[in-house]
């Protein structure tokens, strides 16, 4: 393992591996809200923080974050009041970002874009010592918040407004998602690069999808992925010089074809099986054998699965609940 | 299912009606609101009593989703009051009482989540800190075998039909034994199978005492449940008492007949279950 002996593909193994495990934890509640493209938009706010960054010799990835946080809030602003135009409020936000990070850079002492161009498609031998102290940090705040707030994220990002009803904190959790998803797009930027980031958030959950039928299920194996993707990602740019973003973002892809070719099988024999069931389900039980003649009729009418609802088991107070008086 | 905190749960409709005097659980007063700068809601007056069920009637457009939605909060209100459990809404925070069952179309999202996950939502506003406990689980279950659908519960929700679908979100409501359910169009694109599931959850749920408004495109199956219809028109309450039997649901302002299901079985299954 030469790979490893040398320091600076330690730590950008390392931030891989926090990438792979962080983008896919955020990303799929932005699948699920059905928002996918919001980390792009973030990555574009965060050249500006980039650009700032040169501009005030502070450390590009602490001004990106602070930046891709404000934007982040400000999108989720934009979403709850601007209902109307709001994507040409986003595409404003998104443009102006990159604008701001290639202006900024260009004003900045010695600033040159080649330097920018290292944060938007990712470099492994940029990531500094520092770096890896502020990707940990943030990496870590990202999986306290999408695993210990998983519950509540899913319901917020399944049903907005059922989940207002059971009394949670709908607009702090937006917010929280939104925030999270900014700090997660610093955290890549290194690795896989602004432009790409989004990708990397998108693509593990879309192929997970593929084989997953719960949402744990699809959490689990998009962070899987995302994990293999950006150390293969990683370990293959070392090898061949090309560039890290771009290698893992492909990889991800390839696995997303593969696995969709993989699951279309699977789903037939899924669909079979379910079928099977639900004749098994309309075989009539003793008890209720004219219903189930009204059950059958009516199933083969109301859809594959209606017969079983009104089979034996299906009804819990059965015809002899309590009738009101 | 244990309701551990319910005083009346004990008693049968008939007793919780002639102890109407009790507080309501839901309190509507000349309630205004406005979708864009639109008037929806034109003054309505709305009061529902524990253990009653009550239809909002009237055709698209009359403010009847509006009404649910302002009750719920999730309507802006102009001017007016609202009060759940004789609590201004405003100040109202035990929404573990309130089960909400939103149209359909509502509650979709990107990523495939089972029954299950999607009903232990549910149990979130009793949940603390979002764990799931042993009895939190076992709730989850029951309100499951309540719409049926118990043995599908690690299905993907998108492999389910409308009807079960529709099973899926009223089990999401009841996962926190609420004491008060609130349901927009429940029978809307439901097969006829479902919604007898659903007419039997709902009369078994009545008869624990739970109240329940819900918004309805026509009576239907659910007729014999009803306690009392308020119709809607035009943001003012039109009808405010027994359900509009002689008038006939089917008279009603704008009414657009839609049957799932419209032949002679159907109504033959429908009176046998409802009798």
């Amino acid at each position: 393992m030469d790979l490893l002996s040398y320091p600076f593909m330690q730590r950008a193994l390392l931030a891989a591996v926090l990438v792979g495990l962080t983008a896919p934890a955020v990303g799929i509640y932005l699948v699920q809200r059905r928002q996918a493209l919001m980390g792009d938009g973030i990555g574009h706010v965060a050249m500006t923080g980039v650009g700032l960054g040169f501009l005030l010799n502070s450390s590009p990835v602490w001004v990106a974050a602070a930046v891709a946080v404000a934007g982040s809030v400000l999108m989720e602003l934009i979403r709850w009041y601007g209902r109307t135009r709001g994507d040409i409020a986003l595409a404003m936000l998104f443009y102006g970002g990159m604008a701001g990070g290639v202006l900024l850079t260009a004003l900045a002492p010695g600033g040159t874009n080649a330097g920018l161009t290292t944060y938007l498609f990712g470099s492994l031998t940029t990531v500094s010592a520092s770096d890896v102290t502020a990707i940990c940090l943030l990496a870590a705040l990202v999986l306290l918040v999408t695993l210990g707030l998983r519950r509540q994220l899913f319901a917020v990002s399944q049903d907005e407004e059922f989940a207002r009803v059971t009394g949670l904190p709908v607009r702090a959790l937006n917010l929280l998602v939104a925030v999270t998803a900014a700090v997660t797009v610093t955290v890549a930027m290194r690795v896989v690069g602004l432009l790409l980031i989004s990708a990397l958030m998108v693509v593990p959950v879309a192929a997970a999808q593929q084989l997953a039928r719960s949402f744990a299920a699809t959490f689990a194996i998009a962070v899987a992925l995302g994990v293999t993707a950006a150390l293969g990602g990683t370990t293959l740019s070392f090898y061949n010089d090309v560039p890290p973003g771009a290698t893992i973002v492909l990889l991800a892809i390839g696995a997303f074809v593969l696995l969709t070719v993989a699951a279309t099988p699977l789903a037939r024999r899924r669909a079979a099986s379910e079928a099977r069931r639900a004749r098994a389900a309309r075989v009539p039980g003793p008890q209720d054998e004219a219903e189930y003649d009204l059950a059958t009729a009516e199933g083969t009418s109301g859809g594959a699965h209606a017969a079983p609802a009104a089979g034996p088991s299906g009804r819990p107070s059965g015809p002899s609940g309590r009738p009101r008086p | 299912m244990t309701r551990p905190d319910t005083p009346m749960q004990e008693g049968t409709v008939d007793e919780i009606h002639k102890g109407a005097v009790d507080e309501p659980v839901i309190s509507l007063r000349t309630v205004r609101a406005e979708l864009g700068a639109k008037p929806v809601l034109r003054g309505i007056d709305l009061t529902v009593r524990r253990g009653e069920v009550v239809a909002l009637l009237g055709a698209n457009g009359s403010g009847k989703s509006t009404t649910v939605r302002a009750v719920i909060g999730q309507v802006p209100v102009v001017s007016g009051e609202i009060d759940l459990f004789g609590v201004p809404r405003r100040r109202f925070r035990q929404w573990s009482r309130v089960g909400y069952v939103p149209q359909r179309t509502t509650a979709a999202g990107g990523v495939p989540a089972t029954v299950t996950e999607v009903v232990a939502s549910g149990r979130l506003s009793r949940a603390r800190f979002g764990l799931l406990r042993k009895a939190d689980r076992e709730a989850v279950r029951h309100a499951l075998e309540l719409v049926g659908l118990a043995d599908r519960a690690k299905d993907p929700v998108d492999a389910l039909s409308g009807g079960q679908h529709q099973r899926v979100l009223i089990a999401r409501a009841l996962a926190s034994e609420p004491e008060l359910l609130i349901m927009d169009e429940p029978m809307a694109g439901v097969d006829l199978a479902s919604q007898e599931v659903l007419a039997d959850t709902l009369r078994e749920q009545v008869s624990r005492g739970v109240s329940v408004l819900l918004v309805l495109h026509e009576l239907g199956p659910l007729e014999p449940l009803i306690d009392r219809a308020v119709v809607l028109r035009d943001g003012c309450v039109l009808h405010d008492g027994p359900p509009p039997k002689a008038l006939g649901q089917h008279a009603l302002p704008g009414h657009d007949h839609v049957h799932p299901h419209d032949d002679a079985d159907a109504d033959h299954l429908r009176t046998g279950l409802l009798s």
